[in-house]
């Protein structure tokens, strides 16, 4: 680069001070303008993908440089992002998979997750439409995050949903906590209050700087990031870093507490099974399948007493038993595939599978899907 | 260096232009020279080895100016033993923080060795450096010269530099077989050598001005070059170094192009360089590449990457260079925008570029042209190329695929000076037909900025078998 537009210029100090008056005039207005507008809404749902580079097969989720995703909590950007914006085929049959890192498939390529599996089987209904599943999982732990993204996800137009649950996503507890969850406060207040869903929260109040260029330049600079990463995405098909990691715990110490709760305490009002029923309410009269997601079995010691590093058998035993009286109460339709994959199937938690565990569970919710 | 250490390089601007008087500036950047290397040396594995590394080099290049002063010298004057005596407080200073409780922010290096030893080890390197040079002044610069090649290659051959590390780590009470290359990071000694080569031959050769040991000193050191050059030229240096005086401190021409010059070097180093670094070729990517045309997209931005990293990196020393009163040399001048290879390195890393053309180019080339068997004209352009090249990219480090990019650029160098010479009076007309003109201009420089990015494969990717596999693929090949 030459510098002589640089160094030919003469500076004064009476011409530095200009400038920096200037910019900080500049700056204010922009951030005015942006507090006014308030362009994330719409901004967060364009971008690269779809037409510049392949739209995501699952989610953007991701903390590493090295995954070329990354974590961001605007829906809007979320799911601009995924498959799931591609138009709709006269014979596509569009199944919708809602859970948690299970369903996402940590340390599973796409194609290795549960809907990457269903995919590939290419099934087909009784009225002959093509069976195209959309991996809508999200990793973290609280089916209430699920019910935001199911919301959310109704408008693409699903025919069937798929709804993986596990007990560790129920604790009422910490369903307001989860980051998705506590960073789109102003879109949960609503289910809350229409489904009656046992929660305390209110809408945010957001002051002038919360709603500047300033305030909220995280969002926006997740958005560009992630526009960015669609190159990296699409150049190599990583959508995650696959580290070395630990397999789970075989043998445990002789405690029974889950959650801080001892044996034969766990009732009804700690798990939000509200926000399930609020889930069904949600979808109207679109098939919905609960799906109780496999967990790893321990045989090592004191496995007599837990299944595994998260469920002493006594908690994981009520969950099971109230999920099924509840399901016979309500008439879900629900499939438990709690035992369905061997211990050897698992990676580095009691719910994550190998491609093998997934194609397992796969093959469990084709049965449902073309019956 | 990363954001906090140029901020805190900024901040130290706005003390020196606001507060220091203009008697203490030279003084100033020495002790800010001297302190910068120990700071921004990384801390390695091995025992002290984070401390001694800018020790030897701030010895190195006490004992390089004490090689490199003329024959008739006369003895240290008052300033030259003033500046020993802050280099070798500085680096006693230093070793107090193994006895004295300090924040780990304060901290320069990691826990140092004990004082008497930095004292002995130091006294004993400059006793042997006056002995020898009492005994063999001419023979010394050779010496000189040879001692910091040998380092060099040490430093830059990976198996050379585990054996020294094994070393290094049984001597520190170490497990040698935990030995890596890793060990031997040292910061900044590749542009160190390269300076202190350029003072010890301009001695041999006479063309090395008199210098007292403060400038020398901070010369070699200097901390905004120190990490990533510009690799300047002792003689210019010594202009700047010498009107500190006179310089103006609150010069809005001169602190305005600074501050500019660093906040357009950070935004080529930390907004797009490291943005394009997410998809930059490298071997890992290398396999991972999707398609033939993902693959070109990845080298496509590993040749910009490299571009905006080292250029803003040049920017950022630059500026603060000017914002300390020193005018560091241009390292690139829009390289990838010319239409030859000859014109690409001559905009392309040109301190680096100048220094090989200067010390490995021209002596070579007037060796062999002088010899009375000479061989013909393209012969010794071709070794010439070659030789040079080779050199250059060794300087990256020693191994296969270094050494390919060398001689793909001396190739290209080689072959555009048949061309050039051969085609002189077809260009001479060209410059009449404006549209063929510009047709071929396109063409060329289409030619060599391929050319040039097809040369980054072997750059890029460490082993000779991967840049083959690679450069392969990039035309449809199956690995």
């Amino acid at each position: 680069m030459s510098w002589r537009w640089l160094e030919q210029h003469p500076y004064t100090w009476g011409f530095v001070g200009r400038v920096l008056i200037k910019a900080i005039v500049l700056l204010v207005l922009v951030n005015v303008a942006y507090a006014l507008l308030q362009p994330m809404a719409w901004l967060g749902q364009l971008g690269v993908y779809g037409w510049l580079v392949p739209y995501r097969e699952r989610l953007p989720f991701g903390e590493r440089p090295e995954a070329y995703n990354l974590s961001t909590h605007n829906l809007e950007t979320l799911f601009s992002t995924h498959v799931v914006n591609r138009p709709k085929a006269s014979d596509e049959f569009r199944v919708f998979l809602i859970g948690d890192s299970a369903t996402w498939g940590i340390l599973q390529t796409p194609e290795q997750t549960i809907g990457g599996t269903l995919n590939a089987l290419n099934l087909t209904t009784i009225d002959g439409k093509r069976v195209v599943a959309y991996n809508l999982g999200y990793p973290t732990l609280a089916v209430l995050k699920d019910l935001l993204l199911l919301d959310y996800a109704l408008r693409y137009a699903p025919d069937a949903i798929v709804w993986l649950v596990t007990l560790e996503s129920l604790p009422r507890a910490q369903q307001l906590t989860t980051p998705l969850v506590a960073r789109n406060v102003s879109r949960v207040v609503p289910l809350v209050q229409a489904y009656g869903i046992a929660l305390s929260v209110q809408e945010p109040t957001l002051s002038l700087i919360d709603k500047t260029l300033v305030g909220q330049r995280r969002e926006l600079a997740d958005w560009l990031r992630l526009q960015w990463l669609g190159g990296a995405w699409a150049t190599t098909g990583i959508d995650q870093y696959f580290g070395a990691y630990v397999p789970p715990s075989n043998d445990f110490e002789a405690d029974i507490t889950w959650q801080g709760l001892s044996e034969g305490v766990l009732d009804d009002e700690l798990l939000a099974w509200d926000v399930l029923q609020a889930g069904k309410q949600r979808v109207g009269k679109l098939p919905l399948l609960f799906v109780n997601e496999p967990i790893f079995i321990a045989d090592g010691e004191n496995s007599a007493l837990r299944y595994n590093f998260w469920y002493p058998r006594w908690a994981y035993d009520a969950y099971r038993a109230m999920f099924t009286q509840l399901s016979t109460l309500e008439g879900w339709q629900t499939l438990d595939l709690w035992d369905s994959v061997p211990a050897r199937e698992f990676t580095d938690s009691p719910v994550h599978t190998t491609a093998q565990g997934s194609a397992i569970v796969a093959q469990a919710l084709a049965e449902w899907l073309t019956r | 260096m990363d954001i906090a250490q140029i901020l805190i390089f900024l901040l130290a601007t706005a003390i020196y232009a606001l507060v220091v008087p203009p008697k203490w500036r030279a003084w100033l950047l020495l002790l800010m020279s001297l302190l910068s290397i120990y700071w921004l040396q990384p801390t390695l594995n091995i025992r002290w080895l984070d401390y001694s590394l800018p020790t030897v080099t701030v010895l190195l290049s006490v004992v390089g100016w004490y090689w490199t002063r003329p024959p008739d010298a006369t003895a240290l004057t008052r300033r030259d033993i003033w500046t020993l005596i802050v280099v070798l407080g500085v680096l006693l200073l230093l070793t107090l923080t193994r006895y004295v409780e300090v924040p780990p922010q304060l901290q320069l290096t990691s826990r140092p060795p004990e004082w008497f030893s930095v004292l002995f080890g130091a006294g004993l390197a400059l006793v042997a450096a006056w002995f020898m040079r009492r005994v063999a002044s001419q023979a010394v610069v050779w010496l000189g010269m040879v001692c910091i090649v040998l380092l060099f290659v040490i430093i830059k051959t990976e198996a050379l530099s585990v054996v020294a590390a094994q070393v290094l780590r049984g001597q520190a009470g170490q497990n040698p077989q935990l030995a890596s290359a890793l060990d031997l990071n040292w910061l900044g000694f590749s542009y160190v050598a390269f300076r202190l080569l350029h003072t010890l031959r301009d001695r041999q050769t006479n063309l090395l001005p008199p210098m007292d040991l403060r400038t020398y000193l901070t010369f070699v050191i200097f901390f905004p070059a120190y990490v990533a050059g510009p690799i300047d030229r002792a003689e210019r240096f010594q202009k700047d170094y010498d009107a500190l005086l006179s310089l103006k401190g609150l010069d809005a021409q001169r602190i305005t192009t600074g501050v500019t010059r660093v906040l357009i070097g950070m935004f080529k180093k930390f907004v797009i360089a490291d943005s394009l670094a997410l998809f930059a070729l490298n071997s890992t990517l290398a396999d991972a590449a999707l398609s033939t045309s993902a693959l070109w997209v990845m080298l496509y931005a590993y040749a910009l990457r490299l571009f905006f990293d080292f250029s803003g990196y040049s920017d950022i020393a630059i500026g603060i260079g000017l914002l300390f009163g020193i005018r560091l040399p241009e390292n690139f001048d829009r390289p990838y925008t010319k239409q030859n290879i000859t014109a690409f390195w001559q905009s392309w890393h040109m301190s680096l570029s100048n220094w090989v053309r200067f010390y490995v180019f021209t002596p070579l080339s007037r060796t062999l042209l002088r010899n009375k068997r000479k061989p013909s004209n393209e012969v010794i352009m071709l070794v010439c190329h070659l030789t040079t090249m080779l050199v250059m990219g060794l300087w990256h480090g020693v191994g296969w695929s270094f050494a390919v990019w060398g001689m793909w650029h001396g190739a290209g160098l080689w072959v555009h000076k048949l061309w050039s010479d051969r085609t002189r009076k077809w260009y001479r007309q060209l410059q009449e037909k404006p549209r063929q003109k510009r047709i071929w201009s396109f063409f060329t420089w289409f030619l060599t900025l391929h050319y040039v990015v097809l040369g980054w494969v072997w750059f890029a990717l460490p082993s000779f078998d991967a840049g083959t596999r690679t450069l392969l693929r990039l035309f449809g090949g199956t690995p």
